[in-house]
């Protein structure tokens, strides 16, 4: 996935300890990942230190970085800053065909585009050097 | 009746919906002393409690148990958002059959609009550009507000069955028909289901009327044993059933946003009281927000999931229905400190003693509560019957 740096970033800020950190410097590589079981198959995210089908350790396993809007709002009253400046904007629930969902932002769309089952893909924004966190926009068309 | 089965013989309710005078401890200490009067039992014999509020954290009870003065025997600060009073009821009806006390008191009080004003709704996860930790990493930078998590949840259900804004908006309607009859509610003008549709959007497709207020308030009860309660001052309202559960904590983690955990507890609370959804004369439901109501209306078994909308439409609901929902005017219209389940199982109460008032539901013997807490994540329904 594209990954776009040197962006100000003014919004809630995630601090990952050692365990976390993966997610988000793959992101800010281009690579969006979530979890996969070696011992069940099951896939989770949000990332954890267990498998929350079978118990045991769940290992970084990489995705396409495309998805489907399973579910979303418009924001249309956000008291918080950065976020009061930006409304309206689109919060949605996308479900990656890997078999896991993603919280984020749709974002380049008009908001009457946006529906259920939209097709979309990720993209990265760093937050820190080094760390990026994914964001989502209509899939272009071509390859 | 066996003599240790559960009852609530004591409700009370401290000053709402606006009450700068009250800290959160006096909300408490209000509401107790209240339901102390109305029962009839001495402080002296309370020997469990069970109390969480708004931002105390676990050890709320201690430090509640403290300023109130409780010798414990048996204590319990189950914290799952506004649901957790329906636990307290399960946990304490528990604990009476048990022996491990005789009087419970649950408590709750929240000074939530006074001290800090409509933010619950519509502020964001995490402070503004603040460091965020665990799951917040995945959710707080995407400026997703409260209203807007349960927003995703009525889309889904809009797109997989049908189900439209103006039959929301009959919950709404429904609710503050209720609080026109409660001197105390927060807003008690009749409303239409074209006002709630032509209310501004606060999170598509919730409008301002699909959600509940923002106030203060605090209530208590009374639990004790049915043997116990036959030397008191109330008729005694018994505990038929009782069950929690929860499908998921934070939004971005539930399984089916049509779906919660309530498809589970009630099928079981009313396994344990022998009794269907057909036997239920009135409803006091968390209305958190319009889809809130919708959702558990489903699980619960008053109609087919997806088939809530058509069924609230129909006006079940209503004052004169045959499932009056919120006869004190909830969230919706009257009163939401924060975690409004303690207030569910104190109107249930006032009904099955037939002290309702103008907002009486004839015959009523058996309410049903559900509580929920979060994001339709912990859920715990109550059935409570007339003795």
């Amino acid at each position: 996935m594209e990954v776009i740096r040197g962006q100000e970033w003014k919004r809630p800020k995630p601090a990952p300890d050692a365990s976390e950190r993966p997610f988000f410097e793959a992101a800010a590589r281009g690579e969006l990942l979530h979890q996969r079981c070696p011992a069940c198959g099951h896939r989770q995210f949000y990332p954890r230190a267990v498998c929350t089908a079978c118990g045991a350790d769940p290992e970084w396993a990489p995705s396409a970085g495309r998805g489907v809007v399973h579910t979303f709002t418009v924001v249309r009253q956000n008291g918080m800053p950065p976020f009061k400046h930006e409304l309206p904007y689109v919060v949605a629930m996308i479900e990656l065909p890997e078999g896991v969902r993603m919280l984020g932002n749709v974002t380049g769309v008009e908001l009457d585009q946006v529906r259920v089952g939209l097709a979309v893909e990720a993209y990265a924004v760093e937050f820190e050097p080094g760390l990026a966190l994914p964001f989502w926009r209509a899939t272009r068309s071509g390859p | 009746m066996p003599s240790r089965d559960p009852v609530i013989v004591g409700i009370g309710l401290s000053d709402y919906p606006v009450a700068p005078h009250l800290s959160t401890p006096q909300h408490h200490a209000q509401a107790m002393q209240r339901a102390l009067a109305d029962s009839g039992v001495a402080k002296r014999d309370l020997d469990g409690f069970c109390c969480v509020g708004m931002g105390g954290g676990p050890g709320e009870a201690m430090v509640m148990a403290e300023y109130l003065g409780i010798d414990h025997r048996y204590v319990d600060s189950t914290m799952t958002g506004g649901s957790s009073f329906e636990f307290h009821v399960q946990h304490a009806a528990a604990a009476l059959r048990q022996g491990l006390c005789e009087t419970v008191l649950v408590t709750y009080g929240s000074n939530f609009l006074s001290a800090r004003g409509r933010t619950l709704g519509t502020g964001g996860f995490g402070g503004p550009g603040g460091r965020v930790h665990g799951p917040d990493m995945y959710q707080a930078a995407y400026g997703l507000s409260l209203v807007g998590a349960y927003a995703m949840i009525a889309r889904r259900h809009m797109h997989e069955y049908g189900t439209k804004p103006e039959q929301l908006a009959e919950i709404a309607v429904g609710v503050r028909e209720f609080a026109g009859l409660n001197p105390k509610a927060m807003y008690r003008d009749p409303i239409t289901v074209s006002d709630v549709l032509a209310s501004r959007m606060i999170a598509d497709p919730l409008h301002l009327l699909d959600c509940c207020v923002v106030s203060d308030g605090g209530g208590a009860f009374i639990m004790t044993t049915a043997e116990r309660a036959r030397d008191l001052r109330q008729p005694a309202v018994r505990v038929l059933g009782a069950a929690g559960g929860q499908t998921h904590w934070n939004i971005s983690q539930m399984p089916d946003f049509t779906r919660s955990a309530a498809a589970k507890t009630a099928p079981e609370t009313f396994a344990q009281a022998g009794l269907t959804p057909a036997d239920v004369d009135v409803l006091q439901f968390y209305d958190s927000f319009t889809i809130t109501v919708l959702t558990l209306l489903e699980d619960c078994g008053f109609c087919a999931k997806g088939e809530g909308g058509p069924f609230v439409a129909e006006g079940h609901l209503r004052r004169g229905g045959r499932l009056p929902l919120n006869t004190d005017g909830g969230g919706l219209s009257s009163c939401h400190s924060g975690m409004r389940g303690i207030f569910l199982v104190i109107e249930a109460v006032r009904q099955l003693r037939g002290q309702a008032g103008e907002a009486q539901v004839p015959r009523a013997e058996v309410a049903l509560c559900a509580g929920s807490g979060g994001f339709l994540s912990g859920i715990g329904t109550v059935l409570l019957g007339k003795s």
